[in-house]
């Protein structure tokens, strides 16, 4: 039976072409256009660590004086202060905890005719490694010890590495960062979260490439390098005194494994406000933990612009959708007389609602078929796009899929009200006209 | 005149596409509407003026190095060297550039001592001669002399050390940020606070001065401080020359910069035509992508247009035949295809409105964009119609050329 419809709706789609290609033009126009902003709000919105974000806490308190607060919204300052964090650092009442900037540091190279560059450095404590799983290619992290010792040591990520060594293991190699001699631990493989949700607010991109070099935070700042962002709550603050003064630049990240821990840690981090604000160094004991994806959408790190473009897109779709409507309805209107005959001739009406949906799938199916091009080519144009996220646009197979789906449930919809009103053609009427 | 009643009866009989016609014209009013309107403040956006001679300056930033104590000597030279290149009209360290990508400095301003919150946030411009450099217009006032300067690295010392003596006490304001902060009076001679009551006497207005970046919070709202500064700060070499010598003059002033020490690393060099170009370049690209999206809107459109009128002139072409051999001319039969579409584009216009004043509502609750002005109503609704009726004109033609036999044939 199906193959008969499918007959009957080819043959009813190759009778008039300039529609059929109307129809499916427009569906496809408009199945492009949602595919490709999807795929990119996706891209945006997606976990940067499906296995562990929901283990992973990011802590906030208030150090700001009660008449300059740190938003007039009410917000919660985005950073720590040095003090704060590494006092929640020491307390090590988490499985795991570490502090994080960002810095962009001067590294030269150790060949005769190197020219010095720079790259984009990550300041951080032991724990950053192992709590956020960064795989490593050679070597690993460095220790606690490490951290308390002001080592000189460092981790460099995959890319400096073939830029610096041409891929071979250069554990035990120095480089050199800001004028210090660093001794290499770790080499990463290829690890970049996206979104890059530890460079919040810390003065780095919020997708992209990742960053090439990490260093422990106390030998870093011993050595002079001064992290990229540092806002100041008080007067008389610069960068070389960032240990003591009142400034926030630090973000810590917390692993916590169940629900429990999450709680205790919750009620240990409100004590620890009070107690400032009974030493005086507070004057609100408010705080925030937020989880890594509730952090994320909180500060809205989902551009403006790629939200709006999705929601045109959408628009654009309902009026494809419309349109196809419309124009099947002109088409199956048009065939009363036959639908009249395939009626007296014995077909029921679920026959004909069946026969007129088969022929609405196909047109989605094509129409589904061309959006995927066009998908194709706007992701290409988004690539070409001067946003950070540009380069890694793409289609992934359950995007592919999807397609399909979205254009199967346009084509069917707009094919339900075409195909309800040929089900309703009463056939004596029709044969009488003829 | 175009009698109505036979349209609207016609149209009764085929009311679902009738309403699906309506529909897809609101819903394009509604979208095209709202995205012209995000196009316009995209293009204004663009069109914000700097105030600096654009064309005729030169960017380059260097990765800090050494001591401030250093950098301030060091940067010193490099100014007396860079003002020997051929072509360099005037060089000056300033800490940012209006509308380009980079940190930005800030402060909270406050009209009186005792204020507990701040009036509003401003951007701080620091350099020794930056205004002149620039080439920012002076409206009232004076520009700095060369005694009121202060270093960076003494100010932060002192305020790290409670040390107020030695500060400076004068500002530099733009005319946007005068009239915010004292409406309708003189700004000369006013006193703006800054942290716990330090105060700032106001010895000149410049036209226009943008901010680098942060534009929702005032893109004038700029503030000019007498304060030196030096490379180690972050702060770039800016060179004033003619329009047609920047690439030249841009060389040679990174050659004289690698020379005099070729351990720098050079982090920027651009003209301030390429800064401000990619600054925008987000606003440019979605601006590209609504304009593409209105123009496939409307095509869809028009081509559903065209195709439900094809549809409908094939459906009574009896009637036409009928209408021609009662006496109705070409003309009629295609002026009333062109009223039944003016009538329906009518009322699709007239529903899209209220959907484009409701997205629009929705829109500035969640993405900060402001009311949509009354003038985008009569002109989309002016461009629905012209659509409409070049879409209709080719299935209006075809019915016009039905000839009066038809209506003696059998169906």
């Amino acid at each position: 039976m199906f193959g008969y419809y499918l007959d009957l709706a080819l043959r009813s789609l190759a009778r008039n072409k300039v529609l059929t290609t109307l129809m499916v033009v427009a569906l496809a126009l408009g199945i492009g256009a949602t595919i490709t902003t999807l795929a990119v709000l996706r891209l945006l919105s997606g976990d940067p660590l499906p296995q562990k974000s929901a283990q992973l806490f990011y802590p906030q308190m208030d150090p700001y004086p009660a008449n300059q607060p740190f938003s007039r919204s009410g917000k919660m300052p985005w950073l720590l202060s040095y003090v704060d964090a590494m006092n929640l650092l020491r307390a090590r009442r988490a499985q795991r905890q570490a502090a994080v900037a960002l810095s962009q540091v001067k590294v030269m190279p150790q060949t005769a005719d190197g020219n010095p560059f720079y790259a984009d450095g990550v300041m951080t404590t032991a724990d950053f490694f192992p709590m956020f799983d960064a795989p490593f290619q050679y070597g690993a992290g460095w220790s606690a010890g490490d951290d308390d010792a002001r080592a000189q040591v460092a981790v460099i990520a995959g890319f400096l590495n073939d830029q610096l060594f041409g891929g071979a293991d250069s554990v035990g190699h120095m480089i050199r960062i800001e004028g210090h001699d660093f001794r290499i631990v770790g080499v990463l493989r290829p690890w970049a979260p996206q979104p890059r949700f530890y460079a919040l607010h810390l003065g780095g991109h919020s997708y992209g490439k990742g960053q090439g070099v990490f260093v422990p935070l106390q030998s870093a700042r011993a050595d002079g390098i001064t992290p990229s962002a540092m806002m100041s709550y008080g007067p008389g603050s610069g960068m070389d005194h960032l240990e003591t003064s009142p400034a926030i630049w630090l973000g810590v990240w917390l692993e916590l494994p169940d629900a429990a821990a999450v709680s205790t840690y919750r009620r240990f981090l409100a004590n620890y406000a009070q107690q400032q604000v009974a030493l005086g160094r507070f004057q609100k004991s408010r705080t925030a933990m937020p989880a890594l994806m509730e952090w994320l959408r909180g500060e809205h790190v989902v551009p403006d612009d790629a939200r709006l473009q999705a929601g045109l897109a959408f628009g654009f779709l309902l009026i494809c959708v419309v349109n196809t409507v419309g124009l099947l309805l002109a088409k199956c209107l048009r065939r009363s007389r036959e639908i009249g005959v395939r009626r007296a001739l014995g077909a029921s009406r679920a026959a004909i609602f069946v026969q007129f949906m088969v022929e609405a799938a196909i047109v989605g199916m094509v129409g589904g078929v061309l959006g995927l091009v066009f998908a194709e080519l706007g992701l290409w144009g988004i690539r070409h796009q001067p946003a950070q996220y540009a380069g890694l646009a793409h289609l992934d197979l359950s995007m592919f899929l999807f397609t399909f789906v979205v254009a199967l449930a346009a084509s069917l919809i707009a094919g339900l009200l075409p195909a309800w009103r040929a089900c309703a053609v009463a056939p004596a009427p029709q044969l009488k006209a003829a | 005149m175009i009698e109505l009643r036979p349209i609207f009866s016609t149209l009764r009989r085929h009311k679902t596409t009738a309403w699906l016609l309506v529909l897809e014209i609101a819903l394009t009013c509604a979208i095209v509407c709202n995205a012209v309107f995000l196009i316009g403040q995209r293009l204004q956006r663009m069109d914000l003026p700097s105030g600096v001679a654009e064309h005729e300056l030169v960017q380059i930033q260097l990765g800090r190095i050494g001591k401030s104590t250093e950098a301030m000597a060091q940067s010193q030279t490099d100014l007396a060297a860079l003002r020997l290149i051929p072509g360099v009209k005037q060089v000056a360290v300033i800490n940012q550039l209006p509308f380009s990508d980079g940190g930005a400095s800030n402060s909270g301003i406050r009209l009186s001592p005792q204020q507990q919150q701040d009036t509003l946030e401003a951007t701080t411009y620091y350099g020794e001669g930056a205004l002149s450099t620039l080439g920012v217009r002076l409206l009232e006032g004076r520009d700095f002399q060369h005694g009121e300067y202060a270093d960076f690295g003494t100010i932060i010392a002192d305020l790290h050390n409670g040390d107020l003596k030695n500060l400076p006490s004068t500002i530099i304001v733009t005319q946007a940020l005068a009239q915010r902060l004292w409406p309708g009076q003189e700004a000369l001679g006013q006193t703006i606070y800054v942290g716990k009551g330090l105060p700032f006497r106001v010895i000149g207005v410049v036209a226009d001065l943008g901010r680098p970046n942060d534009l929702n919070q005032g893109p004038e709202y700029s503030t000019v401080w007498p304060i030196r500064m030096t490379v180690a700060d972050g702060s770039s070499y800016v060179i004033r020359t003619a329009p047609q010598d920047r690439a030249t003059v841009l060389q040679s002033a990174v050659a004289k910069l690698k020379q005099l020490d070729p351990n720098r690393v050079v982090l920027v060099k651009r003209t301030y035509d390429d800064a401000r170009h990619e600054f925008f370049a987000n606003d440019r690209a979605m601006a590209g992508i609504l304009v593409g999206v209105i123009a496939a809107l409307l095509t869809v459109t028009a081509l559903g247009i065209v195709g439900l009128a094809s549809f409908w002139v094939g459906q009574r072409r009896r009637t036409i035949g009928v209408r021609r051999a009662l006496g109705a001319t070409r003309g009629d039969i295609l002026r009333y295809f062109q009223a039944e579409n003016f009538l329906l584009a009518s009322f699709g216009i007239a529903f899209g409105m209220v959907l484009a004043y409701g997205i629009n509502l929705f829109l500035m609750v969640h993405y900060e964009l402001p009311r949509l002005p009354g003038i985008y109503f009569p002109v989309g609704a002016a461009v629905l119609w012209v659509i409409g009726q070049l879409a209709v004109l080719g299935p209006a033609m075809r019915a016009a050329n039905v000839p009066p036999v038809v209506a003696t044939r059998s169906a």
